[in-house]
């Protein structure tokens, strides 16, 4: 188990004081300057060293995204976005930086604004989260007042600007193309790529877009050094990261670890285990309701980190791990995610406006049993047709929950739509 | 109270008040010159709140006209995002997540004592105006499930009987306390501390 000393996140749990003075006195903005000093190049290959991999689900190098951004922006403004419209069912773990440890995401927002070059963050805060983004934004009030930043950011001769906005309730602007098309005053519609928005982003300008909790890491990492860094998980998968955990399990609870514990061991140490116990598990939804589940015999030994869950046709996400015990219909589990990327598509790409609501139906019949056997192929392929056919992962993220289920729990589901037609046949007779 | 969309009586003008005037002014400091149509989802935000919980059409064509916008731009704003309520809504809007993670932990409980207490379904508005039920996706507050969103705050760690206390609570004019409605007091695990454990809570 990670040792309180080596957790970044002193106090995720909002029991300490959340102000500028307890954040200082946990360690925020303690040399802050130091490290704006040592430079641009420095924070990035920094960052890079670190293998911190982006915290929102895509798990992209984010030191490597930060080098992606022009040297010279032609006199282009330059910003850093932020993305807190946390929304992937089973995640929430940006709602608790965003209230108890703003600070955090202050100082990150600065630092990874002097690695890109940007002059100014914007912070996109789902709009259920109005709590959360006021105190945020009390955690900005008081950094600019006490010189952190704004003009001359902590006396380094830096000036950088950060700005909270609400959204309106939409999952798809957690898509950062989404997202930066909904800051701009529009539709949260992605955007085709390329550009990227490292080239053209927010108002046309290069653009960083970054989860929160890649954010707020960041002046850790920078303070403790990449090898500290490195010296938490796997290779190629190192840190610590806040996992949700959610479901039947004894205690939910969001924690930070270390990347690559055990996923048995992040319940049992962590969640108060499974209801029932162990025996009573029946499937795991390991990173957010868009990556496949996964049967308790792979959860037995599986490692949370983006190879280990890869390895097992599964992903790490948002590391929102949803626990289902044997009481679950998981048919039913996923058809109600089936409806909630039907409601959340943005309805630009056909094969996902179209898809997403046709698997929705499929997935109601299924649970009802009127499928046919054959169906499920068909519902398998059309699951294919829409998977990589859209401008984002929406579609992807669509379809991969039903590939989960079918995958692993195949026949269970014959032995209920064969069950249905018997009854069927029995009262035809 | 009618929610037919046909018989939504329409105001017939929208101002911001000199208040919301003030707030707009400092909202549309935040953006680059020129790029005010940013301002367009809280200012919407604004006209609702102003509009008491629903976005008249006056109030989107006033919008449209302070940001210099194309009142379609604002219509197509104002129908894409699920916050922005197009047509009434009572005074407590009950908000109640039925996604897996609430699901699990039993917001089919949840969602029978709003049944049950307020006498509608999802969609409704109670004849008195004083509730709106409406089923809505993950608010994230997964670990804290099932919650529910009342107005602006969040109701967690919910159960059929909480549910009905807080319901009760708003019925007779009193203001429940937001958060979890067990004995925790945010995310942390129930029961004691699994990591951090030398805090107490001094803050």
């Amino acid at each position: 188990m990670l040792d309180d000393k080596d957790r970044i996140f002193q106090n995720i749990y909002g029991l300490k004081d959340t102000s500028l003075a307890g954040a200082k006195a946990v360690g925020d903005w303690d040399g802050t300057k130091d490290l704006i000093k040592k430079g641009r190049e420095w924070i990035v290959d920094e960052m890079k060293a670190s293998g911190l991999r982006g915290r929102g689900g895509a798990g992209f190098s984010t030191g490597m995204k930060w080098s992606f951004m022009p040297k010279e922006s032609g006199g282009r403004p330059v910003f850093l976005v932020i993305n807190a419209d946390e929304g992937e069912p089973g995640t929430c773990k940006d709602r608790e930086i965003l209230r108890n440890e703003p600070h955090k995401l202050v100082e990150g927002a600065l630092l990874a604004s002097v690695g890109i070059g940007a002059g100014a963050a914007y912070v996109y805060v789902r709009g259920e989260f109005l709590r959360e983004a006021e105190a945020l934004q009390r955690a900005v009030d008081e950094a600019y007042a006490d010189g952190l930043i704004g003009k001359n950011a902590c006396g380094s001769g830096y000036d950088f600007d950060m700005y909270v906005q609400l959204g309106a309730g939409a999952y798809i602007c957690g898509e950062e193309s989404a997202l930066i098309q909904s800051l701009e005053g529009k539709k949260g519609q992605p955007r085709l790529k390329p550009p990227f928005p490292a080239n053209v982003g927010l108002y046309g300008c290069p653009t960083t877009v970054n989860n929160v909790e890649s954010i707020a890491v960041a002046p850790t990492i920078l303070r403790r050094g990449a090898t500290w860094f490195t010296s938490f998980g796997r290779e190629n998968n190192s840190g610590t990261k806040l996992f949700c955990i959610s479901g039947h399990v004894n205690t939910p609870c969001t924690v930070e670890e270390s990347m690559s514990i055990p996923l048995k061991e992040l319940i049992e140490t962590h969640a108060g285990g499974v209801q029932g116990g162990w025996d009573n598990l029946l499937a795991i939804i390991p990173g957010g309701c868009s990556v496949p589940m996964l049967p308790r015999n792979i959860c037995e030994t599986v490692l949370m980190d983006f190879d280990g869950l890869s390895e097992v046709k599964s992903g790490l996400g948002t590391a929102a791990v949803i626990v289902m015990d044997k009481s679950t219909d998981l048919v039913s589990a996923i058809a109600r995610f089936s409806h909630f990327y039907s409601h959340e598509s943005c309805g630009q790409c056909t094969p996902c406006r179209e898809g997403t609501g046709w698997m929705a139906r499929m997935m109601d019949r299924m649970v009802k049993g009127e499928m046919t056997i054959d169906e499920i192929d068909l519902l398998e392929q059309v699951t294919k047709q829409v998977e990589g056919h859209t401008i984002c992962a929406l579609g992807d993220a669509a379809a991969w929950p039903i590939q989960g289920l079918l995958r692993h729990f195949r026949p269970e589901i014959e032995r209920r739509l064969e069950n249905r037609q018997s009854i069927d046949s029995g009262k035809a007779a | 109270m009618s929610t037919d969309e046909k018989t939504i009586e329409q105001p017939v003008s929208f101002e911001f008040s000199d208040e919301n005037r003030e707030k707009i002014k400092a909202q549309l400091a935040k953006y680059p010159k020129g790029k005010q149509a940013s301002g367009v989802m809280p200012l919407l935000d604004l006209a609702q709140r102003q509009s008491g919980g629903w976005l008249p059409r006056a109030a989107m064509d006033h919008v449209a006209e302070v940001l210099d916008m194309a009142p379609i731009r604002v219509y197509e704003v104002a129908t894409f995002y699920t916050m922005y309520n197009l047509k009434p809504i009572g005074d407590h809007h009950v908000q109640v997540c039925t996604n897996v993670p609430c699901w699990l932990r039993g917001s089919d409980n949840v969602v029978s004592a709003c049944r049950k207490k307020l006498g509608i379904e999802f969609g409704e508005t109670t004849e008195d105006g004083k509730f709106t039920l409406s089923e809505v996706e993950c608010q994230g507050a997964c670990v804290n499930a099932p919650m529910v969103l009342i107005g602006d705050d969040f109701y967690e760690d919910l159960d059929e009987g909480s549910m009905a206390a807080i319901l009760d609570e708003l019925q007779g004019g009193g203001t429940p306390t937001p958060g979890p409605q067990n004995d925790r007091k945010g995310c942390e695990p129930l029961g004691g501390l699994t990591s951090l454990k030398d805090q107490k809570g001094d803050g």
